[in-house]
């Protein structure tokens, strides 16, 4: 079965990395994947706060096109939280509210478009843990992420408040991916805690403080990287430590890569085709691996 | 002896506007909110009630009375960055989360979100970039909320503008859908369907 991949408009710039180390990882499991032709963005946060029933009418576009594509038991791939929340809050508005639904099916037949409903809106964290499985992944695995510390954060959108795949309070997906791969997980709190959001833009001062929290916890509890699902969070993250190390005091960097990087690393896939070239902070050296796996060293 | 200078601070009944708690319950779903028993988990769980003028629960309260040009004009809306923490958490399963989306929408209809504040301004030209080319450009989007709220501001984030198109996580062209005439049909529809509503004597929601 192919799955239908949805980018999303963060996956074409700041969040390239992801993009590229999804598909490098999908190809190393055999995962069959077809990006959705002409895709457009999923009506995410920023657009739900100005018109919320077009903000439907554009992710029902997207379900329409991939319904298109797969013959009626369409599974659709979606690495963005943001999208992931945008569409499948649409699919449950669609199905709870006859009346957005009728306002939207004549909006698509208007468009040539029509869709009734049943395509399958799936995070790939959630994909690879229930369809492909560990003992997959695990057989795939050529140099184990030992002695790597890490902190999964999931962020917000990812778990609220639809996902199913996990769960709401203390997902632990991303941690058995983790596991499986070779590496120690920490644990902790903060793992679904908002990272301030498009708020680094907006807000700044407000915004960085909600990433600071995230990462200065992170590292308190031994973590030497944080593993995201998310393009916003990587980005919030990654990219204005500079900006916390001076106004609040954050301690050093701290790496935060995606899960698909950190997966694509142990399979042995090169730096290059999994985007770690864009990465503000660079991954930790594998010092341990190389020391023959013993105790890990802080540098 | 001196005038009492605390007259525009007290708020009287005829003040409020009745309808508004019920405006904003009119969302899918959002019948809920008159139900809320002001517990606070949401300001307790809320990550941005600290920075915020009133707490989640003190605009569920406001809007339920009908303060509504003091909910209108707050910062508290403009601060929700969407987590949904409220929202699963809420003991009567009020969706506060879209109470907040409803009043941003409320506020930009009616014009009196707090001008040349970003995060009002940012949700429009998100609005507007996608409206035109189906997707969202990261960086032109960032552009044109500095000009228009901070530009001064632009110039200090140019350093990290420059960083991401170094590492190729930045572009400078504009993403664009290729079948935008599909996009624009669908839109002229959905505008259709929401004047008709209107015509109809329906209550058109926030």
């Amino acid at each position: 079965m192919t799955y239908v991949y949805f980018p999303g408009c963060s996956l074409t710039s700041t969040g390239r990395g992801y993009h590229e180390s999804l598909q490098e990882v999908c190809r190393a499991l055999e995962v069959p994947i077809q990006e959705l032709e002409d895709w457009n963005c999923c009506g995410a946060t920023s657009y739900m706060a100005v018109d919320e029933s077009k903000a439907f009418a554009l992710s029902a576009r997207n379900l329409a096109l991939a319904e298109r594509l797969g013959n009626g038991s369409t599974q659709m791939m979606v690495p963005c939280a943001a999208c992931y929340l945008g569409l499948n809050k649409a699919q449950h508005y669609l199905q709870e509210f006859p009346a957005i639904r009728g306002k939207v099916d004549k909006a698509l037949a208007a468009a040539g478009l029509a869709y009734s409903g049943r395509v399958q809106i799936r995070h790939p964290l959630d994909i690879f843990i229930k369809d492909i499985g560990r003992d997959k992944i695990a057989a795939r695995v050529a140099k184990p992420l030992a002695g790597l510390k890490v902190a999964c954060y999931y962020g917000c959108q990812l778990v609220r408040p639809y996902a199913e795949f996990d769960d709401q309070h203390n997902p632990t997906t991303m941690e058995t991916i983790m596991t499986v791969l070779g590496a120690e997980v920490i644990d902790w709190p903060l793992k679904t805690r908002c990272c301030g959001g498009s708020l680094t833009g907006t807000i700044e001062d407000v915004g960085l403080r909600l990433s600071y929290i995230i990462l200065t916890e992170a590292q308190k509890r031994g973590a030497d990287l944080v593993a995201t699902a998310c393009p916003l969070c990587q980005f919030n993250l990654e990219c204005y430590q500079g900006k916390m190390n001076g106004r609040f005091g954050l301690n050093g960097k701290v790496p935060v890569a995606y899960f698909t990087q950190l997966m694509g690393l142990a399979f042995g896939l090169s730096n290059k085709s999994l985007g770690l070239n864009r990465l503000f902070v660079p991954l930790p050296e594998r010092r341990a691996v190389a020391a023959g796996g013993g105790a890990h060293v802080r540098g | 002896m001196e005038k009492w200078q605390g007259w525009d601070k007290i708020q009287y009944e005829a003040g409020l506007d009745p309808h508004f708690g019920t405006k904003i319950a009119s969302i899918p779903g959002g019948d809920k909110l008159l139900a809320c028993i002001q517990c606070g988990t949401c300001s307790g769980v809320c990550p941005l009630s600290p920075y915020m003028d009133y707490t989640p629960r003190q605009i569920v309260a406001m809007i339920r009375a009908g303060f509504k040009a003091e909910v209108l004009s707050s910062y508290t809306t403009w601060l929700c960055a969407s987590c949904y923490s409220c929202t699963v958490e809420c003991p009567k399963e009020i969706k506060i989360t879209d109470v907040m989306y409803a009043v941003k929408r409320m506020a930009i209809q009616e014009g009196v979100y707090p001008k040349r504040f970003p995060t009002p301004v940012l949700a429009s030209e998100f609005f507007h970039s996608v409206e035109k080319t189906g997707r969202s450009t990261e960086s032109w989007l960032l552009v044109r909320m500095y000009l228009k709220t901070n530009p001064f501001k632009m110039l200090k984030q140019a350093m990290l503008g420059f960083n991401l198109w170094r590492r190729g996580r930045m572009g400078v062209g504009v993403e664009s859908i290729k079948r935008k005439d599909e996009l624009h049909r669908l839109f002229t529809a959905m505008e259709n369907e929401t004047r008709a509503e209107r015509r109809a004597g329906q209550e058109v929601r926030p």
